[in-house]
């Protein structure tokens, strides 16, 4: 593979995706200065909200340590270069807080739906795009559609004035033969402007691989983590992404050695277990289950006594989809009852 | 046999006619208007039940007024329109009943503000929130009346096929509705309201999680009791409401999973979340016509 000079806008999602494994509790004091040597390191674009998105401050997904205006602002102000995005699900996040997060100075929102119900989105993508914002609809569990259904999807959002679509491996299950059918697909088939991105999870430890696919079949928007935080066995992990992404010869405008000081000085220090590709973490990617159950099933085993990884296959056996965490409890109990039987 | 009241429909979609299904069942309530905008399925059906039906709106309605006048007209079209359909029957002196969320009038959740409405002779607009609101607030309310809940937040998941393009286009709409009444009708301090559309094949049921914050410890068994009687009262009018476990109490926190089967009269019964919100709506127009009679 050869990518010479080719532009690739890598994402980092360790202030977005990463709350999850610090269950939403990182401080803004953390965050500004990840983001500052994230900044410093040529990143170009960095998430930052709840994990679950605008408005996901709840008891059901958790409630974070500041409020997303807090982070938002807070981190908008520290950086120099970077552009700041948030992430939005309808259905928990309303216009409302996308507002709010323009007021706060994102420049990006990422708005993301179940990979088959595109059409709750349409308002605040619209929204979106009339503030002049980078608006990418976001694709989520897209294992779970063939691409020619999530194509329509994508249709879907483009029309309502997204500039961008991903492609979103939540339950990090997708080998690259999927990621490849899908992705070039989207490339072929939507609008020559439209951009295309990938969201991998590193579950089956195919973040990178499944990442440098998605760019040959017409990917030019890959989202990774420093040191990998993120859910399920975390992200790609950005700095290797880079490393990688330098030595095909492609642009990122990323210093990969200032990266990596991020990671290992700012990123790591904060993490409170090693978010690596645990038994839990291979179930989500093996069974196709949304990385983020993964603390929820740890909890409901710790107060139930029923083995994480089953209650995770269980959740994946029902095809559930992202948000569904309460049902994670339910299913322990249950569990909890057959065996007492 | 009293007499019964005459309603009309707006509105000949699948939950428009799950509750023209409905009526015909009540002792209350006699439907003789089904009202669209053109002819459809949903309009050759009622006509078939025998109603009259009108192709042009309310305005058909009010045009055979003198002929054909009802007492309830229950809207089941969608938030742009009802202003304007409230406007044209209620000045006539029919009952609003508001199944879109525009929510013109005051919100019903029939067992825990409706004898409230009952008592209100002026009220010529009600309005019934949401299909969480109408699943959940119940529970808010029974944990509510025993002691005071500081956040009380519901997570609803519901089939994709369940879903329809009028909740899809303005999906905001259901969260702030519901937010506001879990608040204002379920009488916690703060109410917060999550939507999870899930498209699995067969349809799932729905789902509804509440959880309640309560400011001091939950008294349990007062909690449970209340809970119970409440989950009682609903399955009067919603058969297929249950819990789906005991409710969960950590530390100050209550959470309690329910599940909503629909009678299936004309919409599947996975669709429960369809179901409470035509069963309420009847419910709510059958005890204003009783309070009537009486």
């Amino acid at each position: 593979m050869n990518l010479n000079g080719k532009k690739i806008l890598l994402h980092d999602m360790c202030l977005r995706d990463g709350m999850h494994p610090k269950q939403h509790q990182i401080t803004l004091a953390q965050m500004q200065s990840i983001a500052t040597a994230l900044d410093e390191a040529g990143v170009p674009l960095i998430e930052v909200t709840h994990g679950d998105g605008l408005g996901g401050a709840s008891v059901n997904y958790g409630f974070s340590a500041e409020s997303d205006e807090t982070y938002l602002r807070g981190v908008v102000e520290t950086v120099r270069q970077a552009r700041i995005s948030a992430l939005l699900l309808p259905g928990i996040g309303t216009v409302d807080h996308l507002r709010m997060a323009k007021d706060c100075g994102v420049g990006t929102i990422r708005v993301a739906t179940h990979c088959t119900e595109a059409n709750v989105s349409r308002q605040h993508i619209t929204l979106s795009r009339e503030l002049g914002l980078d608006t990418v609809g976001f694709l989520m569990m897209a294992h779970m559609v063939d691409p020619e259904a999530l194509l329509e999807q994508a249709r879907l959002m483009e029309s309502y004035g997204a500039n961008c679509i991903y492609c979103t491996d939540s339950a990090g299950y997708m080998l690259p033969d999927d990621v490849t059918a899908r992705i070039s697909l989207l490339r072929d088939q939507l609008h020559v402007d439209t951009e295309i991105g990938f969201h991998g999870h590193h579950n089956l430890a195919m973040g990178v691989g499944n990442s440098l696919v998605a760019i040959e079949a017409g990917a030019n928007r890959i989202d990774g983590s420093a040191a990998g935080l993120g859910a399920g066995a975390g992200n790609t992990p950005l700095e290797a992404m880079a490393a990688v992404l330098e030595r095909l010869g492609a642009d990122t405008g990323i210093d990969i050695f200032k990266l990596a000081d991020a990671a290992e000085d700012h990123v790591l220090p904060i993490v409170d277990e090693p978010v690596r590709l645990s038994r839990d973490a291979l179930v989500l990617g093996y069974a196709g289950a949304y990385s983020s159950f993964l603390l929820f099933a740890k909890r409901a085993e710790a107060r139930y006594g029923v083995a994480s990884h089953q209650i995770l296959l269980e959740m994946a056996r029902r095809r559930t989809v992202g948000g569904q965490e309460d049902l994670i409890e339910e299913i322990a109990i249950e569990m909890a009852k057959a065996r007492s039987k | 046999m009293q007499k019964k009241a005459r309603a009309a429909i707006v509105g000949p979609g699948n939950i428009g006619t799950d509750l023209l299904m409905k009526c015909l069942k009540s002792d209350w309530i006699e439907p003789v208007w089904m009202i669209g905008i053109e002819e459809s399925p949903g309009i050759q059906r009622a006509r078939e039940y025998g109603l009259r039906v009108s192709t042009e709106g309310t305005d058909g309605l009010v045009s055979a007024w003198e002929e054909a006048p009802v007492d309830f007209v229950f809207d089941a079209t969608s938030a742009y329109v009802h202003a304007e359909n409230s406007a044209k029957v209620t000045a006539l002196g029919a009952l609003m009943i508001d199944l879109t969320p525009a929510a013109i009038g005051p919100y019903c959740i029939p067992p825990v503000n409706l004898s409230a409405i009952l008592s209100d002779e002026s009220a010529c607009n009600v309005n019934m929130v949401t299909c969480g609101g109408q699943a959940t607030i119940p529970m808010v309310r029974a944990v509510s009346r025993i002691q005071r809940v500081r956040y009380a937040e519901i997570v609803a998941t519901v089939a994709s096929k369940s879903v329809g393009m009028g909740t899809r286009d303005n999906i905001d709409e259901f969260t702030r509705t519901t937010s506001a009444a879990i608040s204002s009708i379920g009488e916690a301090d703060e109410g917060k309201a999550i939507i999870v559309i899930n498209p699995a094949e067969p349809p799932l049921m729905m789902r509804d999680t509440i959880h309640c914050l309560t400011v001091d410890p939950p008294q349990q068994a007062e909690i449970v009791k209340s809970i119970l009687e409440m989950v009682n009262v609903v399955q009067q009018y919603v058969p297929g409401y249950r819990l789906i476990n005991e409710p969960i109490f950590d530390g100050n926190r209550i959470t309690i999973p329910l599940e909503v089967k629909g009678l299936g009269d004309f919409l599947p019964t996975y669709a429960g979340n369809l179901d409470i919100m035509t069963a309420a709506s009847l419910r709510t127009a059958e005890m204003i016509a009783q309070r009537r009679q009486s």
